[in-house]
């Protein structure tokens, strides 16, 4: 007998899930207005650095809101019979994920005042967060270097964890973000292994 | 409610599909970071030919001979016609600055190099900021961020004689005939025997951005005021005599500089650092650079200043000169690495107090 894992109507909010898509794409063009930035001696060093900044504080209050979000709709639980190690795995990812959106533009913002550089997204110029400091420069900038290759290899197992729901384990995990079956109210999840034969539809008394 | 197409599968192609995914995401990532690409001219190869011939802990990769110096901008109000940053309205603006020696080590002889540099950043009111680097010569050698890595490979010294080949030397200018007009300055170029008496030279071209958003070529210089350096040439036995002329003046007074701001006509190259415009080209008066106090460089306020030339307020734009990017992205790779070793970052090399300080 096959067993399968528990069907799952559970969803995220439309808003979770708008947020979720945009900053995706925006945090995957940051990785690599990043590391192509520093590498380059193109032109491109000068337009990719234009871009960085605004994008960074972009992502900063996107992902405050996202963090409101996420507190006001919590994301549906997960399968009930996924193994706890990778529940554990999911949530602190998750919570690894927030906290090195937040992280990373503080510290780029931090590093830049710590350098003396002059700190502007296009027309608005935001305030040094510290003193002018060199050394403080160099940990701060090593700092977001290595933030960044973590929120890299976080991404890439966050990516690789929704395509291992979505093609392997087949559990609506990963349609919860993108198109649920059955989005409209329910994030009730059944809580067991279901091997049962479908049900008759049951007719909604009014 | 079980669905039929929920039932788990563990066929290969599913897997090589993950993998493909994340495996595709990750090269793409290290390729545009240059790890694939090693030989690709990038700003850490740059500065690891700068820095071939020693490091030395906490200075800089370039111009690593130098000293901090202090005082203002004190703009004439002439340039305001051509750029609305605030820097060139009448008024005085901070400077710190830095007057150097071009290459990498920080105890070659002033005698050893016919180039000085200047560098200043000017702080603006409302948190922006003007970083210029100078140099005291007319042309840059070479136009183009490889030519220059190839010059820097070009003349390292060789291993036997300590030298730069004169083989290697000779075939890369016989294939740069652009650096024409800096051989032919060179060759007649002497080291001089004060910073204070040099012109120093932006190079590369940019935009001034005038009040209504209209774009003007521009190059400028700082022109000095002092012009006593004639024939009195360096002091024979004393490494340092720039450093020595420096404090001596300055116990006499403030050094005066004048910024001008070279109009180009059309067709003027804004993108080749090693072609002057014609002498004829108008040239504006801007106004007066004040340097009042200087300061040892490991200890002053432009130790840990990027003087990176891209850093501009609005009013002033980089021009499509190819140097500018490059130097930008070179600088802030010698920055890191210096500071680094200021915060002796794990790894960073250690500055040995022995040999780092030979006197």
């Amino acid at each position: 007998m096959t067993s399968r894992h528990a069907s799952y109507a559970g969803a995220f909010h439309p808003l979770a899930r708008l947020l979720h898509w945009l900053m995706a794409v925006l945090i995957l063009t940051m990785l690599f207005v990043g590391v192509g930035m520093v590498s380059t001696v193109s032109e491109k060093h000068e337009w990719l650095l234009a871009l960085h900044k605004p994008l960074g504080a972009t992502i900063f209050v996107l992902a405050l809101i996202r963090l409101g979000v996420r507190l006001r709709f919590p994301p549906p639980p997960l399968p009930a019979d996924m193994p706890a190690i990778m529940k554990f795995a999911a949530h602190a990812s998750h919570w690894l994920l927030y906290g090195l959106m937040l992280a990373l533009p503080l510290v780029g913002w931090a590093m830049l005042s710590a350098g003396g550089y002059p700190i502007s997204l296009g027309a608005l110029h935001l305030p040094p967060l510290l003193p002018f400091n060199g050394e403080v420069f160099a940990w701060l900038r090593e700092a977001h270097r290595y933030l960044a290759y973590l929120l890299f290899f976080t991404v890439l197992g966050h990516m690789g964890a929704a395509l291992y729901h979505g093609l392997i384990r087949r559990d609506g995990v990963l349609e919860s973000m993108t198109f649920p079956a059955n989005a409209a109210e329910t994030v009730t999840v059944e809580p067991v292994i279901v091997t049962r034969a479908p049900e008759p539809p049951t007719t909604p008394s009014l | 409610m079980t669905d039929p197409s929920l039932q788990p599968s563990r066929q290969p192609w599913r897997w090589a599909v993950i993998v493909l995914a994340v495996g595709v995401l990750a090269a793409a990532f290290a390729y545009v970071g240059g790890w694939l690409t090693p030989k690709r001219l990038s700003s850490r190869l740059i500065v690891n030919e700068l820095q071939a011939g020693g490091v030395h802990p906490g200075f800089r990769r370039n111009h690593a001979k130098g000293v901090c110096v202090a005082g203002y901008f004190e703009s004439s109000g002439a340039a305001s016609a051509y750029s609305k940053a605030s820097v060139f309205a009448p008024g005085r603006t901070p400077i710190v600055g830095r007057l150097a020696l071009p290459g990498g080590n920080p105890y070659a002889p002033d005698s050893s190099v016919p180039i000085r540099s200047f560098a200043l950043r000017f702080m603006l009111p409302n948190g922006e900021q003007w970083r210029t680097g100078m140099n005291s010569m007319p042309v840059f050698p070479v136009a183009t961020p490889q030519a220059f890595y190839d010059q820097l490979v070009a003349s390292q010294p060789d291993p036997a004689t300590g030298k730069p080949d004169p083989k290697r030397v000779g075939a890369f200018f016989a294939a740069h005939p652009e650096a024409g007009p800096f051989l032919a300055w060179v060759k007649t170029a002497k080291p001089s025997a004060s910073y204070v008496t040099e012109t120093y030279e932006a190079l590369n071209a940019f935009y001034f951005i005038d009040a209504e958003g209209k774009r003007h070529a521009v190059r400028w210089k700082v022109t000095p005021e002092a012009n006593d350096d004639a024939g009195s040439g360096p002091q024979a036995g004393d490494p340092d005599y720039l450093a020595q002329d420096l404090q001596k003046r300055l116990a006499q007074g403030p050094q005066r500089w004048h910024l001008r701001v070279t109009l180009a006509e059309p067709g003027d190259p804004t993108n080749d650092a090693t072609k002057v415009w014609p002498s004829e080209r108008p040239s504006i008066d801007a106004g007066t650079l004040v340097i009042e106090n200087e300061q040892a460089q490991d200890s002053g306020p432009c130790r840990d200043i990027n003087y990176d030339p891209t850093v501009l307020p609005a009013g002033i734009e980089i021009s499509d000169d190819p140097l500018l990017p490059a130097r930008s992205s070179a600088y802030a790779v010698s920055y890191l690495r210096r500071t680094r070793e200021e915060a002796h970052f794990p790894g960073a090399p250690r500055a040995n107090p022995s040999s780092e300080h030979p006197q």
